[in-house]
């Protein structure tokens, strides 16, 4: 299902860093969503350019060691289950 | 007039070292959301308009500079959206500058509107300035009847402006505030939710404070039909789902013997300032005696939120009595809602009536199995408009032509 995908944030789904708490949010209307540890990073790769691939790749390079390969495109699949990527 | 529940944590990937979100009750308590009632005037005149029976006249609404000094103190203490309301927020011809201060400030704006008076370019500056998402109002799924309801013509107007609202591509919700005159109509008002492009329809039980308690004997359904209406919204909320529709069903606190957990906890998640600058913990509290609340122009966000007795008054659980002391769900429904408490015993500090537990809950049992009233009530008293219709902005009267040409 992540073949040729090019993960790109909803039209309604916002990505902000948050100054006050010092965290990334979804902001959505009726909604916010706390993203925790990197999900903001991952989001942000998310540029409706990259493949599920390029951004994995991207993110091995920035933490060498990390499972990636595994974690991102399931966290990817929850969030556009949630309807927030597309 | 709904709030923003409170914030999910979204799942991280395990490479991530964890964060703790900063969710309510970590201390410092933040707020996340404003609800700005930008001015009490509306061109319509529901019955269960959510403003108070004293309604902040023209002459005493806030500045637009107050409103940007406002904006960007809720965005310093940890605002991160609101709604921009009334009455009807159009009404302000510095709509755009209000929004372009809260986008500035890094608040997400969501305009909470009747439809009425809003032209194709308006609303692009509006988008351009930032906002994020609009909410439309309906009354009824059949014209004439919410028109009635709405005491005055509009449903062409809402019509229209939701399509205005997809064409800039902004996220449209529609809310539905339900009671006995539009409860038989859930089937036709769901189906306008695709029919207009919606991405999401509240359908929200009227709560019975201010206009609506006034108007409560016309205004409340009864159980069968209410109990009908679930039925329905369960029926079709996966179909709705399928075409990306959200259903949001707000329950009616009367009927099942359980307390809201009003605004997430008094003073947790979100809080409301008045056309007048009142700062509130919910807009029902005005209602409140003895609440003393303050105003932006005599003290700031910050101090107000974390110190003003208004705010810390029922913050938490230590105010309460029995039974709600005691009970295991305090944590959860924070003892009802304050204002609904007053309205019905007189003491604000009382458990909600609306919980079963609590020793008044015979106010609501009484009324909602009282044998039904006959078949068609009036609607009830309209709520009166807070100021005359000449004092529209003359941009409005220019927009308005502009529609009706475009239509
Ligand atoms: S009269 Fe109706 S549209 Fe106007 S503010 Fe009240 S509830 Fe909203
Ligand atoms: S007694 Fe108080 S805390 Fe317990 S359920 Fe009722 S309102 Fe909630």
């Amino acid at each position: 299902m992540t073949a040729r995908w090019r993960p790109v944030l909803a039209p309604a789904v916002h990505l902000r860093y948050d100054r006050v708490r010092g965290t990334d949010l979804l902001l959505l209307p009726e909604r916010v969503v706390v993203l925790k540890g990197s999900a903001g990073d991952v989001l942000r790769l998310c540029n409706g350019e990259r493949e599920v691939p390029d951004i994995v790749a991207e993110l091995a390079r920035r933490h060498p060691g990390a499972p990636v390969a595994d974690e991102v495109p399931a966290f990817l699949g929850r969030i556009r289950a949630e309807g927030w990527l597309r | 007039m709904n709030t923003l529940s409170p914030p999910s944590g979204a799942c991280d990937p395990a490479m991530a070292s964890p964060r703790s979100p900063g969710s309510p009750g970590t201390s410092p308590v933040r707020p996340w959301a404003l609800l700005a009632e930008l001015t009490h005037g509306c061109p319509l005149r529901c019955p269960y308009c959510s403003n108070p029976l004293e309604l902040a006249t023209k002459s005493a609404e806030l500045t637009t500079a107050e409103w940007e000094d406002a904006l960007r103190q809720a965005a310093d203490l940890g605002v991160v959206s609101a709604h921009l309301s009334g009455g009807e927020p159009l009404l302000r011809p510095d709509l755009t500058e209000i929004v372009a201060a809260a986008d500035g400030a890094g608040i997400h704006t969501q305009l909470v509107t009747s439809g009425v008076g809003l032209g194709r370019a308006r609303l692009g500056r509006l988008a351009d300035a930032g906002l994020r998402s609009v909410q439309l109002s309906v009354q009824h799924a059949d014209p004439a009847t919410n028109d009635l309801i709405a005491g005055r013509r509009s449903f062409t107007d809402k019509e229209r402006t939701a399509a205005l609202i997809r064409e800039a591509g902004l996220p449209l919700g529609l809310n539905v505030v339900l009671h006995r005159h539009n409860l038989d109509a859930l089937d036709a008002l769901l189906d306008l939710a695709p029919a207009w492009g919606a991405d999401r329809i509240e359908l929200a039980n009227t709560q019975f404070y201010g206009w609506a308690l006034r108007n409560r004997a016309a205004l409340l359904p009864s159980r069968e039909r209410l109990a009908v209406a679930a039925r329905t919204v369960r029926r079709r909320r996966a179909e709705l789902a399928e075409q990306r529709i959200e259903v949001v069903w707000v329950v009616p606190d009367y009927f099942e013997g359980n307390a809201k957990p009003c605004m997430g906890g008094w003073g947790a998640i979100s809080f409301t300032i008045t056309p007048d600058g009142t700062v509130l913990p919910c807009p029902a509290a005005a209602a409140i005696p003895g609440l003393d609340a303050p105003t932006v122009r005599d003290h700031d966000l910050e101090w107000i939120w974390h110190r003003s007795r208004t705010f810390t008054r029922y913050r938490g659980t230590a105010w309460m009595r029995e039974p709600c002391r005691s009970c295991d769900l305090r944590e959860k429904d924070f003892g009802g809602c304050r204002c609904q408490a007053f309205a019905l015993t007189g003491d604000a500090s009382a458990t909600d009536p609306a919980c079963r537990f609590s020793p008044d809950h015979h106010l609501v049992r009484d009324l909602v199995d009282a044998p039904p009233a006959p078949a068609s009530p009036t609607l009830g008293e309209p709520r009166r408009p807070a100021r005359r219709a000449a004092a529209v902005a003359p941009e409005e009267a220019e927009e308005a032509e502009e529609a009706e040409e475009a239509h």
